[in-house]
């Protein structure tokens, strides 16, 4: 009979099989695409926060949720709706660079995109009971993965910029002309505010925090009520982490394109 | 309607083993451990296999099938196309016996590591009283059949036998998460379970909760809201200051 290389370094004597995996489904599809996703979309990121231009529509009010609020000297007139607190910054510095490290880190703690990234970048594992090809593993027991525990101050943080990012959408029915106005712009930046606050409300620090950490919800009624209505969503969790990553991006591109002049803003309304 | 079906079985023991296949008759409506037993009863008489209830209550039958932790009793044939190799293995995580019977007492061990329910000081049997809110959110996990299937996923001691002494898995996580909710468990949970049962191992790749033959949602309302208890307890200043500043001391009971 022969004797197959063992399925692990294991010292107990587990069954002996070579095969890393003997799932028979496209297991690998998932993180293929999850990586290919998220590689696109943070690398399209990137390149736009040191682009330094075609973030702002003087005439609509429209600026894009990746440089919002702009705190530089160096922010296009009218941008900067909360003063320039920062000067004027090189050009190897992106003008988001308070912005930025926020929604990244709320997002790269987030715990739906812990296991996006964990299994489709750091492959530990690439799917459920398939070999990693890890030789140790320690988790989030060590640094630098420990410093996942900071979801929440992240979750803090963004909420505010996604107060900010609501008084944009507000804004932008309120063009430079004057009175009311909808343009397709305004719309799609009030749509992506609207996406952005159920993923940031659906997250499981927002439910811990506002009624997951107590023992005794028959004291607290209220956060027992809001608990149960942040678990519902939190259940969506997942889909509204994609929905609301790609609705950024794409408000970015509308911007984009009306700010450089390649697109004119369909107004429906002044 | 009857068709044969291409099973291909682990079989061996600790020291050796292999896959070996079989042709075993399918008749409509079974599933994979009527199709074992058929095997035993014809071409495999020695075939090992643990089974009790054949109804998905007991958690004995669990093996892997076609490389997915599953029970025997609860996967039904008719998800497989009637020319497809189907592989029954033993769980890969545990030492095996014989054939699909594995060795599972490393969650035993585990188990016996937790402190059982702890009541406040002065509290009696008999005494005591909750409200059903108070209690609801930890029933779900009391749903748990100790199939071990979470825990054989589990890649933390599945792929990395040395973690076993330092982390409790999936099903004693949410056992620790259980009892921390518990509006009269008096013990202190958190720090035991990032200190003492490895929580910090888990990183939340939900393997354990798409296994689990109850669907208990063993990620989100176990394993992240313990998370989060324990960043209240060792990594939140924020907590802290107010616990100092409202003089609630280090207490965890609200």
């Amino acid at each position: 009979m022969p004797h197959p290389v063992a399925t692990t370094d294991a010292p107990a004597p587990r069954a002996q099989i070579q095969a890393r995996t003997l799932r028979t489904d496209r297991w690998w599809l998932s993180p293929l695409v999850q990586a290919g996703a998220l590689t696109v979309l943070l690398g399209y990121v990137v390149v736009r926060l040191f682009m330094r231009e075609y973030y702002w529509v003087d005439q609509f009010n429209y600026l894009t949720p990746l440089y919002s609020p702009c705190l530089s000297e160096a922010c296009t007139p009218g941008s900067a709706h909360f003063g320039t607190f920062l000067p004027d910054l090189p050009v190897w510095i992106p003008l988001p660079i308070i912005v930025f490290p926020i929604l990244l880190g709320f997002r790269a703690t987030c715990y739906y995109y812990r296991k996006a990234t964990y299994r489709s970048l750091l492959l530990s594992p690439q799917a459920c009971a398939v070999r990693e090809p890890h030789r140790r593993y320690s988790g989030e027991s060590r640094f630098p993965l420990v410093l996942m525990n900071s979801h929440r101050y992240f979750f803090y943080a963004a909420s505010a910029l996604l107060l900010i990012n609501t008084y944009d959408a507000v804004q932008a029915f309120f063009p430079r002309s004057g009175g009311f106005g909808i343009g397709l712009g305004s719309i799609i930046l009030l749509a992506n505010v609207g996406l952005l606050w159920a993923y940031t409300l659906s997250c499981h620090a927002c439910r811990h925090i506002l009624g997951g950490r107590l023992r005794h919800f028959s004291k607290h009624p209220i956060r027992y009520r809001l608990w149960s209505l942040l678990s519902r969503i939190n259940g969506k969790h997942m889909q509204f982490a994609w929905i609301s990553l790609v609705s950024v991006t794409l408000t970015d591109v509308y911007i984009m394109a009306v700010s450089a002049g390649w697109i004119s803003d369909l107004r429906l309304f002044n | 309607m009857s068709y044969w079906a291409h099973l291909r079985v682990w079989r061996g023991d600790a020291e050796d083993g292999q896959l070996v296949d079989y042709p075993v008759e399918v008749n409509e409506g079974e599933v994979v451990l009527d199709i074992v037993h058929r095997l035993q009863q014809t071409e495999a008489g020695d075939l090992a296999v643990r089974w009790n209830c054949k109804a998905g209550k007991c958690g004995s039958c669990s093996a892997e099938i076609n490389g997915r932790p599953r029970l025997l009793c609860m996967t039904r044939m008719n998800t497989f196309a009637e020319d497809e190799v189907i592989t029954i293995t033993p769980l890969r995580a545990f030492p095996v016996i014989r054939d699909l019977v594995t060795d599972v007492s490393y969650n035993y061990a585990k188990a016996r590591e937790i402190p059982s329910f702890a009541p406040p000081a002065g509290l009696e049997p008999g005494e005591y009283r909750m409200q059903q809110v108070d209690v609801e959110r930890s029933q779900e996990f009391r749903k748990c059949i100790e199939c071990f299937l979470c825990q054989d996923t589990c890649h933390v001691v599945r792929d990395h036998e040395e973690n076993k002494t330092a982390f409790a898995g999936p099903r004693y996580l949410m056992r620790i998460a259980e009892l921390d909710m518990h509006p009269l468990d008096a013990r202190d949970r958190q720090r035991e379970a990032q200190e003492e049962h490895g929580l910090g191992y888990c990183n939340i790749t939900k393997c354990c909760t798409e296994v689990c033959p109850e669907h208990i949602q063993i990620t989100d309302n176990a394993l992240i809201p313990l998370k989060e208890r324990v960043v209240d307890r060792k990594y939140d200043p924020v907590v802290w200051l107010g616990n100092k500043i409202l003089r609630r001391g280090d207490k965890r009971v609200r």
